[in-house]
């Protein structure tokens, strides 16, 4: 059966004074409709360049990125983008900034009420309502980064592509993300791709683990099912030997077998 | 409101008034009484200072226009050319008065006679000059950012483009007005061929000469920005398929504003400086006119008149500068950047 997005055997090269570098090798995924994917490997090791390339924003040398039976090479919003750092406007309130999100997707075939509706809808997914007319410098960092999901959610994409989203949050607040997104999860059962570095983030929140060897030349080591029965608790789970299983085996992977030679 | 007041006032650059706004509103005079003496004290004593080295230093120098005139003689010549200027104005109100009235006359007795209104061609005054200037730098400015704007956004958003036009702009930058003005005087006399000209050619020629000296500060601060923008907010915009206007327009515009405005504000200061040489050489009828005359013209006190054209061009230009500044702090988003 073909399955909903075909990651086929994407290389890419990116040009330096040395000839081609080859920075990703044959990187095959497949992934289901309504499932969660994590892409873990240490920083260097190509994963943004995966997401970047699904994403549309890199093209890949060989191979190509399959949705739905059609082949994507170029971005668009049916694979929202949810940035590290938000990449929210400064200028727009939150509103407005879901809002650009929503008329450049939908302008053409929603009235004025119903791009409206859409857009406070995906502000209280997130629980930011109570913020929506401030601007992103007026709110916290988490804060900022559920406007950016927000945003991404609203294009209503096929795939939604995620780059360390709470890469730059503090524990705590990663946490509370960690579990709203579990949560909008549990809601809309959108089809995503996380890119993240951190195990405990990738085993809690993933369907499937996708382990990337290091560069140059990365590709995958290995994929890791998660069979976690959903809704998954954050303290339930501390103790739960199946989770620590898990956990472990991407631990050895990252810290064993593949282990960064000097950082 | 006192809120609003004070917000006004930093907007302005007028900082030196919140201190008092804020002791009209009842806030302890104590503290905003220290703020006042570092804010108006300090800039105040400096200006005394200024103004007595001033005094006895050009007690010291004789020309062959007399004794260089000191802050009183100049003073003096404020006043004196305020007169003039209202004596010219009552002039001109006595002259349209008497028209209005010959040519009420003439429609009275014949209601078909044709009546002709004249301006009248009374002498420029200082403050007329002053306004010719102002209307002057303000064509010129517009039209060099009505260029410098747009090619500087290209420009900015391709390297390309950006790597082709940098010699140019290098090349062109450094080059002084009066090293133009030659060559822009002929070429309007050339071109701008007329029976019935809508404005002189001496206008014509100073505002294309400040164009072309106040196009580059725009250009390249405008490139710089758009070139700055953070390549997340342009991949939002691919995500979302936006064309490249709306780009250019939702995204790339809004987020270099401030370095828009930083260019603009160089830009209108180059501009200012250029147009008084302009006009000195072009003989616009503006303030680099008068100056040039009065130099010609050599009576005692000359020197004091063109000194007060030297403070009337450092204020205005000071005043030009805080406008463009007030702008700036207004369109930019990011209220609590320090810009001075």
């Amino acid at each position: 059966m073909e399955s909903y997005l075909n990651i086929d055997h994407v290389s890419i090269d990116f040009p330096t004074a040395n000839g081609p570098f080859r920075a990703l090798d044959k990187v095959n995924i497949q992934i289901n409709k309504g499932e969660f994917v994590s892409i873990i490997g240490h920083s260097g090791c190509g994963k943004s360049t995966v997401m970047n390339i699904v994403g549309g924003l890199y093209q890949a040398t060989e191979g190509g990125v399959i949705l739905q039976g059609k082949e994507v090479n170029e971005p668009g919003p049916d694979r929202a983008i949810v940035f590290q750092n938000h990449a929210l406007f400064p200028w727009l309130t939150c509103y407005q900034n879901v809002e650009l999100a929503v008329k450049s997707v939908f302008g053409k075939t929603r009235n004025r009420q119903q791009i409206r509706d859409w857009t406070l809808h995906n502000l209280e997914l997130v629980h930011m309502t109570h913020a929506k007319d401030k601007l992103p410098a007026e709110i916290s960092g988490g804060m900022k980064q559920r406007i950016g999901i927000a945003r991404a959610l609203a294009m209503e994409p096929k795939v939604l592509l995620m780059d360390e989203p709470f890469g730059a949050l503090d524990a705590l607040t990663r946490a509370h993300l960690q579990d709203s997104l579990m949560e909008i999860q549990a809601e809309l059962n959108n089809t995503v791709i996380m890119i993240t570095h951190d195990v405990d983030e990738a085993v809690l929140l993933s369907d499937k683990i996708v382990m990337m060897t290091n560069g140059p030349a990365a590709t995958i080591g290995e994929i890791l099912q998660v069979d976690l029965p959903r809704p998954r608790q954050r303290l339930a789970l501390a103790d739960n030997p199946d989770y620590n299983h898990y956990r472990s085996e991407v631990i050895k992977f990252l810290h064993q077998r593949h282990a960064r030679k000097a950082a | 409101m006192k809120d609003k007041a004070i917000y006004f006032l930093e907007l302005t650059g007028l900082n030196w008034f919140v201190p008092l706004a804020k002791i009209a509103s009842g806030e302890p005079a104590g503290f905003q009484f220290q703020q006042l003496t570092k804010m108006i004290g300090l800039p105040l004593l400096a200006m005394l200072t200024f103004l007595m080295f001033w005094h006895l230093g050009a007690a010291k120098v004789d020309t062959s226009l007399g004794q260089l005139p000191g802050p009183v003689q100049v003073w003096e010549q404020v006043k004196v050319l305020n007169a003039e200027h209202q004596a010219e104005r009552q002039r001109a109100d006595e002259f349209y008065q008497r028209q209005a009235e010959r040519n009420a006359a003439t429609l009275a007795k014949n209601p078909d006679a044709e009546i002709r209104v004249r301006d009248y061609t009374g002498r420029a005054t200082f403050v007329d000059q002053i306004w010719t200037s102002l209307f002057t730098v303000f064509v010129g400015f517009l039209l060099a950012s009505l260029i410098a704007i747009p090619i500087g956004i290209v420009s900015g958003l391709s390297q390309n483009l950006y790597n082709a036009i940098n010699p140019l702009i290098q090349i062109f930058k450094p080059v002084s007005p009066l090293a133009w003005l030659p060559i822009v005087t002929m070429v309007v006399s050339a071109v701008y061929v007329s029976a019935d000209p809508m404005f002189s050619k001496s206008f014509i020629t100073s505002a294309i000469t400040v164009m072309l000296c106040s196009l580059w500060p725009t250009l390249i601060n405008t490139a710089v920005g758009v070139s700055s923008i953070d390549r997340d907010l342009l991949n939002v915009g691919k995500v979302l398929r936006l064309s490249y206007f709306t780009t250019v327009w939702k995204i790339v515009i809004p987020s270099s504003i401030p370095m828009i405005f930083t260019g603009l504000r160089i830009s209108l200061g180059i501009g200012w400086m250029v147009l008084i040489a302009a006009e000195m050489l072009a003989q616009n009828p503006g303030l680099g006119k008068f100056v040039w005359d009065e130099f010609q013209n050599g009576s005692s006190n000359s020197l004091s008149r063109i000194m007060v054209a030297v403070l009337a061009i450092g204020l205005i230009g000071f005043v030009l500068d805080r406008i463009m500044l007030t702008l700036q702090k207004f369109f930019s988003y990011d209220k609590n950047a320090n810009i001075r």
